[in-house]
């Protein structure tokens, strides 16, 4: 443990000189530093502002620390009214509750006296704000509006379309890279063809197809027509053209059949190129969201993409909950992403044998 | 014992044909060589014997079935190929099992034959490892064992000993011999180094750019070469060749070079060009008065045991020749050489091999 710390402590203290800063260390800090704050800022907002409340958030000028605006109970008022600091035309500073806005000039009232009204200006009041930190909007989605089935929802589509995409995927690549057949070109442009067609393209008659099987508002209608994808295809088969062709001649002559030579040579050779699709097909499938969206209309069977634009109503959105289901959906992706990562360097440095 | 039989077997890639009408004999139990230079088409035939490549026309017969149209891993035959091909995610116990397993044979049975085989091989210790814990000499044995756990039919070898240093070939060789002494299976070997092919093989193939230039023993070949290629090809430094032109004088037959004239005594047709032949094992050194010619030596390898000359004269510009023992000759000196009457080899300006000299 204490190893790898002093590692992470030497590799973020690199400079080009062991006593001095160069300027290029200077500009490389910088520039690293930026490419931070552009990469994790959005996220740093995402996650400050999913415990802010659904006032806080749409509230101008934004603040980055969940500090929401202090609201009080006054007698003869239904709502809960904001607090401000206002300063009298006398000088004077006291807090003020408002009840109306008009146009740059507010209606307020004393808390403590509710008789006592002012019109003030605009610029004249200053919001009092305390840093709050609003869990009910984690916990409402999934009391509520059982967000934890959509979470259930999502993991099934996400890990049985992956497994579905790498087993066709895988074969259909070793077809077109090691199994000698006629018309194996033809096969491989058709493949490589159909990443010509965007899916909006094909939207309206792959629904007719999966409305006929009654697949409509069932995962399995999200799972199977995304199953083979051409991309993946190509990657495996690109990976398995650099395997040694000896060895699958060694295979041949070892009595092995093709589907020997596929499963027990092949697959477990392209380890670092199923990875690396895996790690695609888990991203796609937990971010697919038109296609899902086409498929599902039952509340029972959305997927968390769907659910979450179901917080946006006709006429209002509820910001808050969306911010907070959004960063528990980013949270698995990420940590598969973390733990499978390591693949993908390897996948990209060894080809396999020496 | 397995007799393999090939028939006129013509072999193109698209409209290059590489293989012209290859016709040969594999004897039960014997050890054959295919040996010729680099694009001759010997790897392309044992291919063809594996079943890896399929054959434009002609017939192919092991045990007298013809085998053209089955797939390789149905011929029964077993291949050790040049980078080993060992599968590396497998021990070395389950790259020796796979073909087993792939027979279904079961477990117990394959336990057994893997470890007699690591035991004839020497490699018991490292049944456990991968591939890639393992030297370029131990490799080649797992390769060589995973051919024969299952007792092929015939085993074919891929220039098995071209990625090995000079030192463990010469090893590996000798053991590759004893190993078809013990087992005794028919083994086709495909290399390009004709020491090699001259050790190992009962019988050896010389081929040609896609043609069998010469079939036979390794003294035989090496004796009797037929034509100009097979005498520069086996043996190690090459034949000298030496343009030459028959004169009759009287009932004689004087055969004239430009710095030489011998007299042969076979009945050859006078005023004709020839090339003569003569290994650089069967030219002496020796004293002025039995010399047939003068050279100047270029350069010489002294190799303590035994010297090579290079050397030069009138109208040769290279001759090499090979002594044993130790010599003092530097660069341009003189030397005196005669010619062995009974190793010296006629051929026409064909290339084909008229008789050789009587004594």
């Amino acid at each position: 443990m204490t190893n790898s710390t002093s590692l992470i402590k030497n590799i973020i203290t690199q400079k080009k000189y062991k006593d001095k800063m160069h300027w290029t260390d200077y500009f490389s800090y910088f520039y690293l530093f930026l490419g931070v704050f552009l990469m994790f800022g959005p996220i740093i907002w995402l996650g400050l502002s999913s415990v802010k409340t659904n006032a806080g958030i749409q509230e101008y000028p934004p603040t980055i620390l969940p500090l929401s605006q202090i609201q009080l109970e006054v007698d003869g008022y239904d709502k809960p009214l904001s607090l401000y600091n206002v300063t009298l035309e006398d000088g004077s500073i006291t807090q003020l509750a408002e009840i109306k806005r008009v146009g740059i000039t507010s209606k307020m009232v004393d808390p403590k006296d509710n008789e006592k009204k002012y019109k003030i200006p605009i610029d004249k009041r200053e919001k009092i704000r305390e840093f709050s930190v609003q869990w009910e909007n984690y916990l409402d989605p999934l009391r509520k509006y059982n967000f934890l089935l959509y979470f259930k929802n999502s993991i099934f589509v996400t890990v049985v379309a992956t497994i579905i995409t790498l087993i066709i995927n895988s074969m259909a690549a070793y077809a077109l890279s090691i199994y000698e057949f006629r018309g194996k070109n033809v096969a491989l442009v058709f493949v490589i063809g159909t990443l010509l067609i965007p899916l909006t393209i094909i939207l309206v008659p792959v629904f007719y197809v999966i409305a006929n099987f009654g697949m409509i508002n069932s995962l399995w209608g999200v799972i199977l027509p995304g199953a083979a994808t051409p991309t993946g295809v190509f990657l495996l088969r690109q990976y398995m053209l650099t395997l040694p062709r000896e060895l699958i001649e060694a295979a041949r002559m070892d009595h092995a059949s093709e589907w020997a030579i596929y499963w027990r040579i092949v697959l477990p050779l392209s380890i670092p190129a199923i990875a690396v699709l895996a790690i695609f097909s888990i991203m796609w499938r937990w971010n697919d969201f038109l296609w899902p969206l086409i498929v599902l209309s039952k509340s029972e069977v959305y997927t968390l993409q769907i659910a979450l634009n179901a917080f946006h109503g006709e006429l209002t959105s509820q910001w808050n909950y969306v911010l907070a289901m959004t960063m528990l959906t980013l949270l698995p992706i990420a940590l598969i992403f973390t733990y499978l990562q390591k693949f993908i360097t390897t996948g990209i440095a060894s080809t396999g044998m020496k | 014992m397995t007799e393999i039989i090939l028939k006129n077997i013509f072999k193109s890639y698209d409209k290059t044909e590489v293989i012209h009408g290859v016709d040969l004999k594999v004897e039960s139990g014997k050890f054959l060589v295919l040996v010729g230079p680099s694009g001759c088409g010997k790897s392309t035939l044992l291919r063809i014997i594996a079943g890896l490549e399929r054959i434009t026309s002609g017939e192919i017969l092991i045990e007298g079935k013809e085998v053209s149209n089955i797939p390789a891993s149905e011929r029964g035959l077993a291949m050790v190929f040049q980078s080993y091909a060992l599968y590396p995610h497998m021990s070395v116990f389950k790259n020796m099992a796979f073909s087993l397993e792939n027979l279904k044979v079961d477990k117990k049975t394959i336990q057994e034959k893997v470890n007699s085989a690591a035991k004839l091989l020497q490699i018991e210790e490292y049944l456990q490892r991968k591939p890639k814990a393992l030297s370029g000499g131990q490799r080649q044995r797992v390769a060589i064992g995973r051919a024969i756990v299952r007792d092929p039919k015939a085993f074919l070898f891929d220039e098995p000993l071209s990625n090995l240093d000079a030192e463990l070939r010469v090893t590996m060789r000798k053991e590759l011999s004893a190993l078809h002494e013990k087992i005794g299976g028919t083994m086709i070997y495909v290399t390009h180094d004709q020491v090699e092919a001259m050790t190992l093989a009962d019988q050896i193939v010389v081929l040609n750019e896609g043609y069998v230039a010469q079939t036979g023993a390794p003294l035989d070949l090496y004796n009797n070469p037929k034509d100009t290629f097979v005498a520069g090809f086996i043996g190690s430094p090459k034949m000298n060749f030496m343009n030459i032109k028959s004169i009759k004088k009287g009932n004689e037959i004087i055969l004239n070079s430009e710095c030489f004239s011998i007299k042969w005594q076979e009945d050859i047709e006078a005023d004709q060009d020839y090339t003569l032949g003569v290994r650089p094992e069967y030219i002496y050194i020796c004293e002025k008065q039995d010399s047939d010619f003068e050279v100047t030596v270029d350069y010489s390898e002294q190799l303590g045991s035994e010297t090579y000359f290079y050397c030069n004269t009138v109208g040769i510009s290279q001759l090499i020749v090979h002594q044993t023992g130790q010599y003092k000759v530097s660069k341009g000196d003189k030397l005196f050489l005669r010619l062995d009457r009974s190793s010296m080899h006629l051929f026409g300006t064909n290339g084909k091999s008229i008789k050789k000299n009587k004594t």
